[in-house]
């Protein structure tokens, strides 16, 4: 169908992503199965104006890395399976920890949403945060929510479907590193492009390829090598 | 290029600083970030967490803290478990006394007053006053740190020190879960995510002493190591032999799993994030009653549920004879040249055998075994126990040497079947049962020789 759009929920355990999840989708949910096998995502549908939404719950984790199963399911769907948007949804109330996992994603993908949860409960603990200044520096749309209260739904289904059509445009702020690291990501960053073309980020691979991630090296010959070149 | 060159290529870039740094920056921008966004208007909690955070986490005080932590919660297990022990040994034997009597009365065989009371009677008793009073305070006092949020922060100081021999932070909260049960510290190796490392937790966990051992480590340091002190300061030894004894099961700890990164489990350590909790007060009754009568009373049941079958099995033994030498004796004697060379003797290796299905049966195991042997002292007090060991040929040498046999020996049964469900792999079960066992009769056979080459005994 020509109006159904694939959009990826990421987020820290805990944070209130399947709440978000159980709320938008209400009931218009199923399992799937994707690549990856063992881990089984929820995927449900949230109709909206003239299209149809299709919400994937990824595996809650802390980080993107190949760590685990988890961390690697998560990563291949947002980098592999390439969805129209990917939201990031982070706890209000211990924003630092969380935000380590919105930078990750920004290096990974273009269409981004940040969704800050937890915002009533943030503001009875008196922190206050100013979403305008995060979305400059960050380069992506910034939105506060609650989804158990069901506060900020409007503004966040209107978002996506604002990217969907172009009319906002996403701009990650790709995060800069240490001289030292920078200089060995010009190193590799060619040689990477040369391979992976404009499929998916030559910067972030070429991160993950010094930080030696195997399980991303596996995956990457498994998607990208014709059989008979490995 | 194909990408296993490009990926040869930048691994020759790369080095373990800079892997770090880039998950450092990534967390100093966050930082940075919400310096900017965010603002706090009353956070009054938050700054306490991060005070004590400060003292409990900092370089300098973080290890002394941890290990003064550590020796109150052993000292107060210790000093408070005495009185309590030596009431209820007390208790137990007097009562023998009727039950012996009352089996006299009705004129019963002498072999059901063998098998009942001074196999399945003696043995089980001796759990329950040896083991019940030190789990009844070492449980819920741990809980309580548990339950404050201090766990968190030993895992937090500990992982420098595990990433550089190779393994995982978080095992040190595997490893402070095996202080209670190696068997469900097993289990508890799932919240480590990464299998190489969750597999370093699982082989090396043994090393760190399950309460089913600390009966055994409590009453041999008191008896042998802290024999010349009295009172309070005898307490205060007893503690420092066993800080002793559970830094060494660490260091062994630190040291298999660097071999084990170095060789079979090769890789290097992943990154991953560890959450640090608001300090909270703990609800202390609820915090005691729980883990004292829930935890300590599920071990206590499954103790003397394997006790009480080991306890007659070995009276039985004991009292079956083939020619003149009972069976229990023919296997004594078969062992006890290989016992000797690691300065124990044939009844201990033979009670470490049957002792595999639980460790909370090897002392009272070998007691049997020593008693069977015509001295039928009654143990109603660690003073006669004293004189059993002594009268068998103990020194403190013995004594040392079947702690630390204890502290590294195989892990019990259930654990090891714990083992094999997790990984699901017989190769790795076999050795969790291998390295420990090659480890305990190691160190004990080094000791042995190099004190009688130096002639200290």
């Amino acid at each position: 169908m020509g109006n159904e759009y694939r959009i990826a929920l990421a987020g820290n355990p805990n944070t209130g992503k399947s709440t978000l999840f159980n709320a938008l989708t209400g009931l218009r949910q199923h399992t799937g199965n994707w690549a990856g096998k063992t881990v089984s995502m929820a995927q449900g549908s949230v109709p909206f104006k003239d299209k149809v939404f299709q919400l994937v719950d990824l595996p809650g984790t802390y980080s993107l890395f190949s760590n685990s199963k988890d961390e690697e399911v998560a990563r291949n769907f947002i980098v592999f399976e390439k969805p129209d948007v990917t939201l990031v949804v982070l706890d209000a109330t211990s924003l630092e920890r969380n935000l380590n996992l919105a930078l990750q994603v920004l290096e990974m993908t273009k269409n981004v949403v940040i969704c800050i949860n937890l915002i009533d409960e943030a503001e009875k603990q008196g922190i206050k945060i100013n979403e305008k200044l995060l979305m400059n520096r960050l380069g992506v749309p910034v939105i506060k929510i609650s989804a158990r209260n069901k506060i900020g739904f409007p503004l966040l289904l209107d978002t996506i479907d604002r990217i969907i059509t172009g009319a906002i445009e996403c701009h990650p702020a790709q995060m800069k590193y240490s001289d030292e690291i920078e200089e060995q990501i010009r190193k590799i960053e060619p040689k990477v492009r040369e391979m992976v073309g404009d499929r998916i980020s030559s910067r972030w691979v070429s991160l993950r390829l010094l930080d030696g991630d195997e399980a991303l090296l596996n995956e990457l010959n498994k998607r990208f090598v014709p059989e008979g070149v490995r | 290029m194909g990408i296993q060159e490009l990926y040869s290529e930048a691994q020759q870039l790369s080095t373990a600083k800079m892997r770090d740094d880039i998950v450092q920056q990534l967390y100093d921008r966050s930082h940075q970030l919400c310096q900017e966004g965010v603002s706090y208007t009353k956070s009054d909690r938050d700054l306490r967490t991060e005070k004590l955070d400060a003292i409990f986490t900092s370089p300098i005080l973080g290890f002394p803290i941890m290990i003064a932590m550590l020796g109150l919660v052993f000292y107060i297990t210790i000093a408070g478990a005495n009185i309590p022990s030596a009431m209820l040994a007390e208790f137990f034997g007097s009562l023998e006394k009727y039950i012996t009597s009352f089996f006299t009365l009705i004129h019963a065989p002498a072999w059901v007053n063998g098998v009942l009371v001074l196999g399945l009677y003696r043995g089980t008793t001796w759990v329950i006053s040896v083991m019940l009073p030190p789990m009844a305070i070492f449980f819920p006092t741990f809980a309580l740190l548990e339950n404050y949020g201090y766990l968190p922060r030993v895992a937090f100081n500990m992982d420098r020190l595990f990433k550089r021999v190779g393994a995982h932070g978080k095992q040190s909260l595997t490893m402070a879960m095996g202080f209670g049960c190696n068997a469900a510290a097993v289990i508890s190796t799932r919240i480590i995510e990464s299998p190489r490392e969750r597999m370093l937790a699982i082989l090396t966990n043994n090393f760190v002493p399950c309460n089913g051992r600390w009966g055994t480590l409590i009453v041999l340091s008191s008896l042998f190591m802290a024999a010349s002190y009295t009172g309070g300061v005898k307490s205060l030894v007893t503690t420092g032999v066993l800080i002793g004894i559970v830094m060494f099961g660490v260091i062994v700890t630190f040291f298999v799993s660097w071999v084990l990164s170095k060789t079979a489990l090769k890789g290097v350590p992943t990154h991953y994030t560890l959450e640090l909790p608001p300090y909270r007060k703990p609800k202390i009754f609820d915090t005691v009653i729980r883990s004292s009568v829930t935890k300590s009373w599920s071990v206590l049941v499954r103790a003397v549920k394997v006790a009480a079958p080991a306890a007659i099995l070995t009276w039985v033994f004991a009292n079956i004879y083939i020619g003149d030498t009972s069976i229990l004796m023919y296997a004594v004697q078969f062992l006890d040249p290989f016992g000797k060379l690691l300065g124990l003797d044939g009844y201990i290796m033979m009670a470490f055998i049957l002792g595999l299905p639980a460790n909370e049966i090897v002392f009272p195991i070998l007691l049997m075994g020593y008693l069977s042997t015509g001295s039928l002292t009654e143990v109603d007090s660690l003073v006669a126990l004293k004189k059993i060991l002594v009268d068998h040929g103990w020194t403190w040498l013995t004594a040392l040497n079947m702690m630390l046999f204890s502290l590294l020996h195989y892990p019990c049964g259930t654990t090891l079947l714990n083992v094999y469900k997790e990984t699901k792999s017989k190769k790795w079960t076999f050795l969790s049962f291998l390295i420990p066992t090659v480890i305990a009769i190691f160190v004990p056979f080094v000791i042995t020789q190099t004190v009688r080459m130096l002639g200290l005994i």
